[in-house]
C-alpha cells in the first residue's frame, strides 16, 4: 500500500531541494524542485514498488536536473555585448562555496556527489540513478571528490 | 520551504493531479480533517481519530494522490465556522460519497435529508433506505459515515429519544444537538 504523498513530502523535500541545489544551483532548484514532484505525483498511483520512495524520487531529481542542463546547453543566454575575455561563474557561488564546486563538476561526477553526499544513496542506488554499473558510479563519484578537493585547497 | 510546498499544491490543483485535498479545522470539539476530491467533499474526521490513519486510508481507497492543500476546503471551512457559532443550518457543498456503499449509502442520504434541529430514529432511518427492519444495520451506517457533522447523523436517536452512539463521543453528539437546540434523553 502506498502511503499518501503528503507524507513522502514531509520525510523528503527537503533532501530534495538540497541535492538539486548541488546539481543545478540555488536559482534554478527550485523549478527543478515543482518538476520533480509534479512528474513524481503524475507517476504515483502507477509505482509497482513502493519500498524505496526515497530513491526513487531523488532518481527523478537527478532526471529532472539533467534536463535542466540539457535545455541550457540548448538554449545560449543571450547577451548584449560579448565580453572580451575571461568567463563568468553561471551560478553565485553558495555560502560555504562546497555546493558552488559542486555545481562546476562535470555532470556524472556532479549526479554522484550530489546523490551520495546531499541524497545519502548507497553506491548500488546511485549506480541505478545514473543508469550505470555500481563501479563506474564509484569511479565518478571518486573522481568528483577529487576534483573537489584540488578545487576547494 | 513552505512556499515551495504551497506552489507545488497550487500547480497539482491546476494539473489535475491533486485527487485528495486535505486540511485541518479548528471545532468547539477540537480539531477536525476535512478531505475533498474534485467531485466534493469525501470525509470528515473528528477529533478523536488518528489523522494519520484517516489519511492512509484515504490514500488506500480513493487514491494515494494525497496532499495536504487548504483552499479547495476553504469553503467547507467557513461553513462549519458558522454552523458552530449556530449561524448556519444547511451546509451547501457537494458531496463525494464514494466511501460508503449499497444499503449504508442509501442509509446515510437518507440522514441527510433530516432538518436542522430535528432528529430520527434509527428505525426510520432504516425505513428511508427501503428496509425497515434494517435498524442494526441503519445504526452501523451511521457509525460508519464517513462525512459526519455534514450528513448529520448526530440526529439520529433511539426510538425512546436515547442519545444512541456516535462515532466522535456522546460528549459530541450531545454538543452538536446542542447547538441546534434538538431534544434528547439521556440515560438510554
Amino acid at each position: 500500500m502506498l502511503p499518501p504523498f503528503q507524507a513522502l513530502l514531509d520525510a523528503h523535500s527537503a533532501e530534495v531541494l538540497a541535492v538539486l541545489r548541488g546539481a543545478v544551483g540555488r536559482v534554478d532548484a527550485e523549478d527543478c524542485f515543482q518538476e520533480t514532484f509534479l512528474a513524481a505525483l503524475r507517476a504515483y498511483p502507477e509505482i509497482s514498488d513502493g519500498r524505496n520512495l526515497r530513491g526513487w524520487l531523488l532518481t527523478i531529481a537527478h532526471r529532472k536536473a539533467i534536463d535542466h542542463h540539457r535545455a541550457n546547453g540548448r538554449r545560449p543566454l543571450p547577451v548584449a555585448e560579448v565580453a572580451e575575455a575571461g568567463v563568468h561563474d553561471p551560478e553565485p557561488p553558495d555560502a560555504d562555496g562546497l555546493w558552488a564546486a559542486v555545481a562546476q563538476l562535470p555532470p556524472k561526477q556532479r549526479a554522484a556527489v550530489s546523490l551520495r553526499y546531499g541524497g545519502d544513496l548507497p553506491h548500488a542506488e546511485i549506480a541505478a540513478a545514473l543508469g550505470c554499473s555500481t563501479e563506474a558510479a564509484r569511479r565518478s563519484l571518486h573522481e568528483g571528490i577529487k576534483r573537489l578537493r584540488k578545487e576547494l585547497q | 520551504m513552505k512556499a515551495e510546498l504551497k506552489r507545488l499544491a497550487d500547480r497539482a490543483e491546476a494539473e489535475g493531479l491533486l485527487d485528495v485535498a486535505y486540511a485541518s479545522a479548528d471545532s468547539p470539539f477540537g480539531e477536525l480533517l476535512l478531505a475533498a476530491t474534485p467531485r466534493g467533499v469525501v470525509r470528515v474526521g473528528l477529533p478523536n481519530q488518528d489523522p494519520d490513519e484517516l489519511l492512509e486510508e484515504l490514500a488506500e481507497r480513493v487514491s494515494p494522490r494525497v496532499l495536504e492543500a487548504p483552499p479547495r476546503l476553504d469553503a467547507l471551512r467557513r461553513e462549519l465556522d458558522l454552523y458552530f457559532e449556530g449561524r448556519l443550518t444547511d451546509f451547501d457543498q457537494p458531496l463525494d460519497w464514494r466511501l460508503s456503499r449499497d444499503f449504508r449509502r442509501r442509509a446515510l442520504r437518507s440522514v441527510a435529508r433530516i432538518p436542522y434541529g430535528e432528529t430520527r430514529s434509527y428505525r426510520q432511518v432504516a425505513r428511508g433506505a427501503g428496509n425497515e427492519r434494517a435498524v442494526r444495520a441503519a445504526g452501523s451506517a451511521c457509525g460508519s459515515n464517513p462525512i459526519p457533522i455534514v450528513v448529520p447523523c448526530h440526529r439520529v436517536l433511539r426510538s425512546g429519544g436515547g442519545l444512541g452512539g456516535y462515532e466522535g463521543g456522546l460528549p459530541m453528539k450531545r454538543g452538536l444537538l446542542e447547538i441546534e437546540g434538538a431534544s434528547w434523553r439521556d440515560g438510554s
